[in-house]
């Protein structure tokens, strides 16, 4: 793999976003489908921290649980969301327009319809100026202007009165991308950025997400599918899988030495570590759907290392290092812990 | 075979096709679940309407009684042996009219006080001829199931044989068809109708038969469109791959896929065509017995000195029921056969 | 984009000329001249006065080819003179269907006008309202009230508006119609009322339609992750987006506005071009009759074409090639 991200930061350095605890459910056939299951995330100033999992593990929708944009008829149902100090969980909802867009902002991972087809891109961008600050719209303008040049559109002027349909995929993204920039927000979160994009154009954008943390120095909440894209930009990494944590750590330590069953599959199932002619490995059984999840460990079924417990107790985190944790119940007993964790199924 | 039974037979049939229709989708679990999900969401609406047929029905089985019993004062014996039905036989026979306007339970007539034949029997009084209200306002239901039933039996067949062989057999056929469809589409509706009224003769067949002529293009054209997405669809390329021949593609595979269309078109032109009848009756051109008849037979009657309200207000409110149970069930149909709802459930 | 208008417009015509042929089916085959004649000149008329009617109005000429004029048939007559607007005279009271034409399009526009800008105005404003608080209360009773009022046949608004306003809250004039500007409102309040009433409850249900679906698109996410209001989300990124099926149903009415209301102009006694249709209608007038149907549908064409080039104004992704 390529060059890797900048040093992480540390701990003790400045956190920006706290999430704590957080709940987001869905209505199903009998009850609520709690689909983002108690998840903690904290990120530091200036960092980039990736959530990864698979497609339906609730990464996205703990993303858009931060800025409550979760769509009817999901629910935010416990946790707290703390920007700078305030909940944004309590905040009217006149405040909490004034953090989106301007501390905290959103990019989306489908560029072809993320953005008003029927307004100029220009526009929009001048709109996500002006609804955060009082400026002339000459002003907002030019700033514009100097957002094109930043995010690297060429001929800058003249996209400025384009309308989407008239720029490919990679240029729709770098539009999202000035568009959220341009409040000046201290946390993006970038959902899948990449993932509707072509291969070669994604290198683009990530070295442009890149150029965002080390000039502008915002945090980055990055949410991916592709381990790839984790070792070219993540300070830290969180894994998810069934709506819950599995392990989180320094981005050195998830993809070189994982501990939790899940990361290891996932990280031994990259094609690209499979040598010539070997089988690829997989992890065996499938993702269950939501609301059909096992008690207990919610990977047990599919795990090589479950015992006895996991079948029963849910595992709770095992603190393996001051940046490392894991949910699992074999790891726990490698660290000749108690098996910890929440009440018997 | 006279008009009114012939009319009869008309209603029986289709109520008699509606049923076994109702039968063989019970066959499918796909329908019997979009049933009992209707049942479900507007069970009033469905009593409603069902109530309505019922009374159509009722309306519509006629027979002739055995022996008269006694001769009437000013009854002729013919007709003695007229087939009445079973909403007729409610009411005493002919005899059971007064002289003019009475209010709704009064003893006496409106004008002049003289006392009625029937004092107090009349619930929802009687009209200027004489007629009691209430029978009339029940009688409209035989018509109004009849417009609505017997146009959308040309309208639904007219639309699919077009849209699905426009939209099956693309090509010069197409043009054609479509051709034929966005000239009828130009025509206004309503201009079209009273020409077509105009033309072909006043009568309750004629207004039918030119409801449906200006019915069936909408929907033709939605059916062209979905045969059009349908022909597409891999199924039917592997069935053409082995051989199936076009009728035999059309028949089991494309049109039950429009079923569901059928249904929602049915339910939500149903009270439109309805709604134009009493629009015609108001211009004149609509059919007899029609609460939109009763209605423009009743306009000026607002303007009297006291009013006389009965006779609009009972047809009105019979009018505004039908409609309204069926467009909610229209809506609820709609909802539930919604092909994105469809795919889930099953 | 000219090149799609002159090309939209050929087609028309071939369209046009398909409306003519089933006019022609419809007044000239299906329908008797003899009978036609017998309602106009009467029931007991000497068959002389019957020919003399009939050759007057061009119903003794053969229907489809005359051997001794090729040109000299019912079926060229009617195309040309269709085509070149040269409608005649009424089969009824024989004054010319031109002068009525001019004469009932002033106050067909008067009424329609009106109608059409305050409903549309109504009814769009109504639908965001409605779509605003979607999932809300206000919303499902707003709905309800929909289904109720598009359930309510339009003769009833009519008798009913009618009743309430000018005869028992003596507000407004019966009916008539008084052209002079003073006066002209008092006399298109209820019917510009009753019509507004009869409609709203349709197009309120469609409006909210188009806007609670546009609400749940990408875009609209990326506006309220920009901390975009409610408010302005429907106002400035919906409302634009859902223009186009707006305009589908909008603009092909507007030509045909000079038509004007059957319903509306026959019992509130406004003479515009509804009143003759009605007055048509009544008098077995086949001849206007079957000029309102031929220019109504050329207006609905123009309206259709019109429609077209207006996504063009809105949409920015529409080319018409």
């Amino acid at each position: 793999m390529s060059t890797p991200a900048a040093p992480s930061t540390c701990e003790s350095a400045e956190t920006v976003l706290d999430v704590r605890d957080l709940v987001t459910s869905f209505p199903g056939p009998n009850r609520r489908i709690a689909v983002v299951d108690g998840v903690d995330l904290t990120i530091s100033r200036g960092e980039t921290l990736a959530l990864v999992g698979e497609s339906g593990c609730g990464k996205s929708l703990t993303a858009l649980s931060i800025l409550r944009l979760v769509p009817k008829p999901g629910r935010i149902d416990r946790g707290t969301v703390r920007l700078g100090g305030r909940d944004l969980r309590a905040l009217p909802v006149a405040e909490l327009r004034r953090v989106r867009g301007h501390e905290i902002s959103m990019i989306f991972q489908e560029p072809m319809t993320s953005l008003n087809p029927v307004v100029t891109v220009g526009k929009q961008v001048i709109e996500a100026i002006r609804l955060h600050e009082r400026v002339s719209s000459a002003l907002a303008r030019r700033r514009a202007l100097a957002l094109f040049e930043q995010v690297g559109i060429p001929d800058p002027a003249s996209r400025l009165d384009a309308f989407p349909h008239q720029l490919s995929g990679g240029m729709k993204q770098r539009v999202m991308i000035a568009m959220a920039l341009a409040a000046r927000p201290s946390v993006l979160i970038a959902d899948e950025p990449t993932t509707a994009l072509d291969v070669t154009i994604q290198g683009q954008i990530l070295d442009l997400l890149r150029e965002v943390r080390d000039l502008l120095g915002t945090a980055i909440l990055l949410i991916t599918h592709d381990l790839g894209i984790v070792n070219e930009l993540a300070d830290r990494v969180a894994v998810m899988y069934a709506g819950r944590l599995v392990e989180v750590g320094m981005r050195t330590d998830i993809l070189s030495a994982p501990r939790h069953p899940y990361t290891q599959g996932l990280l031994r199932s990259m094609p690209a570590r499979a040598r010539r002619g070997e089988r690829l490995t997989e992890i065996a059984g499938v993702v269950p759907p939501p609301g059909q999840w096992p008690t207990g460990c919610r990977f047990a079924p599919r795990c090589t290392r479950a015992f006895d417990p996991c079948a029963r107790i849910d595992p709770g985190p095992t603190r393996l290092s001051a940046n490392h944790t894991a949910w699992c119940h074999a790891v726990a007993r490698e660290e000749g812990s108690p098996p910890a964790g929440g009440a018997p199924a | 075979m006279e008009p009114y039974l012939l009319s009869n037979a008309v209603v029986v049939a289709l109520l008699a096709g509606l049923g076994a229709a109702l039968v063989s989708a019970g066959r499918s679990r796909v329908w019997r679940d979009a049933g009992r999900e209707l049942v479900r969401r507007r069970p009033i609406a469905l009593a409603i309407l069902l109530a309505y047929v019922a009374i159509g029905l009722l309306d519509s089985l006629a027979w002739v009684s055995g022996s008269s019993g006694g001769a009437m004062p000013g009854g002729d014996t013919v007709s003695l042996h007229k087939p009445r039905s079973a909403i007729d036989r409610l009411f005493p026979d002919d005899s059971y009219r007064e002289k003019s306007y009475s209010a709704p339970l009064a003893e006496r007539e409106f004008l002049g006080g003289a006392p009625l034949r029937h004092p107090g029997r009349h619930l929802l009084g009687t009209d200027i001829l004489g007629r009691d209200v209430l029978y009339q306002t029940l009688k409209g239901a035989r018509v109004a199931l009849l417009v609505g039933g017997f146009t959308t039996l040309i309208v639904i067949p007219l639309a699919l044989l077009f849209g699905v062989v426009a939209g099956y057999f693309g090509g010069r056929v197409d043009d054609v068809i479509f051709f034929l469809i966005s000239t009828l589409a130009s025509m206004p509706g309503l201009l079209l109708l009273i020409a077509l009224i105009m033309v072909l003769g006043r009568g309750p067949v004629q207004v039918c038969v030119a409801l449906g002529v200006t019915g069936w293009v909408g929907f033709a054209r939605v059916v062209r469109g979905e045969t059009l997405k349908l022909r597409e669809l891999d199924y039917v390329h592997a069935a053409r791959a082995l051989g199936a021949s076009d009728a035999r593609i059309v028949l089991r595979h494309i049109v039950p896929n429009l079923m569901h269309l059928v249904v929602i078109t049915f339910v939500l032109t149903f009270s439109g065509l309805v709604l134009s009848e009493a629009v015609l009756s108001w211009l004149g051109i609509g059919i007899d017995g029609s609460w939109g008849r009763m209605i423009d037979q009743a306009r000026d009657e607002l303007s009297r000195d006291p009013i006389i309200w009965w006779n609009l207000v009972s047809a009105s409110f019979a009018l505004f029921g039908l409609i309204l149970a069926v467009n909610l069930l229209g809506d609820a149909v709609r909802d539930i056969l919604d092909p994105r709802t469809l795919r889930e459930r099953a | 984009m000219w090149a799609y208008v002159v090309r939209r417009l050929a087609y028309s015509l071939v369209t046009v000329l398909g409306v003519l042929f089933l006019l022609f089916v419809l007044f000239f085959l299906v329908t008797n001249p003899d009978d036609i004649a017998r309602k106009a000149v009467g029931e007991k008329a000497p068959p002389q006065a019957l020919e003399q009617w009939k050759k007057n109005h061009g119903y003794d000429k053969p229907r489809f080819w005359n051997r001794e004029q090729p040109t000299d048939s019912m079926l060229v007559d009617h195309f040309r003179r269709m085509l070149t607007f040269e409608f005649g005279n009424s089969d009824a009271d024989d004054t010319p269907i031109w002068r009525r034409l001019r004469s009932g399009a002033g106050p067909s526009l008067s009424l329609s006008l009106p109608l059409f800008t305050l409903g549309l105005l109504l009814t769009i404003s109504l639908g965001l309202l409605v779509a605003f608080f979607r999932e809300t209360y206000i919303d499902r009773m707003g709905v309800i009230l929909c289904v109720l009022a598009m359930s309510v046949s339009t003769v009833l608004y009519i008798i009913g508006g009618q009743y309430l306003i000018a005869r028992v809250l003596r507000w407004f004039p019966i009916s008539g119609f008084d052209p002079s500007p003073a006066v002209i409102g008092r006399f298109l309040a209820v019917p510009v009322l009753v019509g507004l009433l009869s409609n709203v409850g349709d197009s309120v249900r469609f409006y909210r339609a188009v806007f609670v679906e546009e609400s749940s698109r990408d875009y609209v996410r990326t506006a309220r992750a920009k901390g975009c209001g409610e408010a302005r989300i429907l106002s400035h990124h919906v409302l634009r987006n859902s223009l186009v099926p707006i305009l589908t149903q909008v603009v092909v009415a507007i030509p045909q506005l000079v038509m004007g209301s059957i319903l509306l102009e026959s019992f509130f006694g406004i003479p515009g071009l509804g009143s003759i249709t009605f007055d048509a209608i009544n008098a077995n007038d086949f001849a206007t009759l079957r000029t309102m149907v031929y220019l109504g549908s050329l207006l609905f064409i123009l309206g259709q074409i019109l429609t077209d080039v207006s996504y063009t104004l809105v949409d920015p992704r529409v080319r018409l090639e």
